[in-house]
């Protein structure tokens, strides 16, 4: 939106959002743990909630601290503005809500985290939507599975559980020939691997969880706007273009131009939703993304030097990184995701279920979470674990067979976590 | 993106209050677009001169609505424009005959008429196209910010 200089990746990642706290001078962003804001009068009230000015009303909808870090990941994302939300999986449901009417669906990749597989073929069932579960390396065939009720395409940039990077410029051309904006899960990646907007995505999810905040902390997730979806153009989203009943029939779209997607989020997303991100959330991570750039940039180098080695090792099967040269998406990576493929990966272990449970039992530096983007490494087996809920072949296709294991590679020393899986692998299959 | 750029430091100077904002286009519908715009601008201490001969006579905002540009007896600083872009350089030509010029003429987002910002800049006067007042004005006195929108603005001053 601003015509002033641009800045580096490294110094937004520190400065974008937060100024000096104007009430104190402090120059850390204060946590703002308050529930509610006085008005000025009631002339600014009558303002504030006729979303004729934007300000603090009641934390449900927008909090100072929680400000900050939506200001943060937009400006590292290149989009108009985010929407906190209490997690991941709330800001998925978030970045759905305003695009979606009962009999509606949405056509996503197969390769997704299992959790969001099943957030998308289960439960927003509920809702009266649906998916449509497409191999996202086939364009032809999301556009063969869209219909007149498709009102978005979803996929992830760097997959969970790893070994998959997706062509997002392709996708986003299926999308804008279906008049259908391209939402990015960006959490494997982060802004600083990749940003979803310059390949023509129009909207990103993060779960702030995981690399954002960094250490493991809280849980939190963004809905960011690109601003380039044009909802007047094939008027599909009604809720963004028709006269929002709530708001004496104001058009959102018509009133905010192209900010309308995020104050919809607030206006009626947070507003009656209520998956609010708490303001000490937003605290923990604003201090995490302080460092993002130098965490993903050890976490690259050490997933690299890790996948590399089992890849060499005997005990093992295969490893999916898409960093390694053998893999089949090398050439994307280098394309589109320059510098690098993220730390998330999988490894299939010689000696199947049995090996790969016994393997997560004997590391000692790698935890055992369903977790990942952690300052430290963490190892999972994804077919007994986070993708228990799926069939064999919804395993299968989301990269997480029963022989496989999962890990995040944190930011330790890579010989050290080198040596752990060594130990371990020979604990499993001994 | 709009293709026209402007300066943050050149857009906070042109939006200093008070100034006298003629609205050409205003409605007097308040869920529309321009009186959304008029009324925050007016809440923040401009003050708006309502032009529209459509509700001429008609009472908006406090003010009364005037049919054009030419009926104003007071000097106006900003001509801000909420017509669709084929008619935008006709109300730029009326802005040039008023007696003190504007200074600024405002086009808002979508309306863009380069030949006339060019007559008008000819003649001295600022012209900013295809953006909202309303907007610039918050993204850069810190209200954007509040909403969680990407402002553009790193300081580490207070
Ligand atoms: C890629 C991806 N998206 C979304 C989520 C859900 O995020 P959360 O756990 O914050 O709800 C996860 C969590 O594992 C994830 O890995």
């Amino acid at each position: 939106m601003s015509d002033s200089p641009s800045y580096g990746f490294d110094t937004l990642q520190i400065h974008a959002g937060s100024r000096p706290d104007p009430a104190t001078g402090a120059r850390q962003t204060p946590i703002y743990q308050t529930t509610a804001y006085v008005f000025r009068d009631a002339d600014h009230a009558a303002a504030l909630f006729n979303l004729q000015e934007v300000g603090y009303i009641y934390s449900r909808l927008t909090n100072p601290t929680v400000a900050v870090l939506q200001e943060r990941i937009a400006t590292l994302e290149g989009g108009v503005g985010a929407v906190g939300c209490s997690s991941g999986h709330a800001a998925q449901i978030m970045a759905l809500f305003p695009l979606m009417r009962p009999g509606d669906n949405i056509i996503a990749s197969t390769r997704l985290y299992g959790g969001t597989v099943t957030q998308f073929s289960q439960t927003i069932k509920r809702f009266g939507w649906s998916a449509t579960f497409v191999d996202f390396d086939d364009a032809a065939a999301i556009e063969a599975a869209a219909d007149e009720n498709t009102k978005a395409i979803f996929c992830e940039s760097i997959c969970n559980p790893g070994g998959y990077v997706t062509d997002l410029a392709s996708i986003a051309t299926v999308a804008n020939k279906l008049d259908v904006p391209l939402i990015v899960d960006n959490t494997s990646a982060t802004p600083y691997l990749c940003r979803p907007f310059d390949h023509g995505a129009h909207l990103v999810v993060h779960s702030t969880t995981k690399y954002l905040t960094g250490n493991g902390t809280v849980t939190g997730g963004v809905v960011v706007d690109s601003g380039n979806f044009d909802w007047t153009k094939a008027g599909k989203h009604p809720s963004l273009i028709e006269p929002e009943p709530a708001y004496h029939g104001l058009k959102f779209h018509e009133t905010f131009g192209p900010m309308a997607f995020t104050f919809h989020g607030i206006a009626i997303g947070l507003r009656d939703l209520g998956m609010t991100m708490s303001p000490n959330t937003a605290f923990q991570t604003l201090l995490g993304m302080e460092t993002l750039s130098l965490r993903m940039e050890r976490h690259v180098e050490n997933a690299m030097k890790v996948a590399a080695w089992l890849e060499k090792d005997p005990r093992v099967d295969y490893v999916t990184y898409a960093g390694l040269p053998s893999s089949p998406y090398a050439d994307r990576v280098k394309k589109h995701y320059p510098k690098g493929a993220g730390a998330l990966f999988t490894f299939a272990v010689k000696g199947g279920y049995e090996a790969c449970v016994k393997l997560v039992d004997n590391v000692e530096i790698f935890s055992h979470v369903a977790n990942l983007g952690d300052t430290r490494s963490l190892i999972i087996h994804s077919a007994s674990t986070t993708h228990r809920q799926l069939t064999p072949e919804q395993q299968e296709a989301a990269g997480a067979a029963p022989n496989v294991v999962r890990l995040s590679i944190g930011i330790e020393d890579a010989d050290d976590l080198i040596k752990d899986l060594d130990q371990a692998l020979a604990a499993a299959t001994s | 993106m709009s293709r026209f750029s402007y300066s943050d430091e050149m857009l906070t100077r042109l939006l200093k209050v008070p100034q006298t904002i003629a609205c050409v286009g205003l409605s007097i519908n308040p869920i529309r677009p321009s009186y959304y715009v008029a009324r925050y601008l007016q809440l923040k201490g401009f003050r708006i001169i309502p032009v529209n001969p459509a509700y001429a006579g008609k009472e908006v905002l406090g003010e009364t609505v005037l049919a054009s540009l030419a009926e104003i007896t007071t000097p106006v600083d900003i001509v801000d424009i909420f017509r669709r872009s084929e008619f935008a350089g006709a109300v730029v030509d009326e802005a040039l005959e008023m007696r003190p010029m504007p200074r600024t003429i405002w086009m808002q987002i979508g309306v863009i008429d380069e030949a006339a910002a060019l007559r008008a800049e000819a003649k001295g006067l600022t012209v900013v196209m295809d953006r909202c007042p309303k907007i610039e004005y918050q993204r850069l006195f810190g209200e954007l910010r509040m909403g969680g929108f990407a402002t553009g603005i790193i300081s580490s001053k207070l």
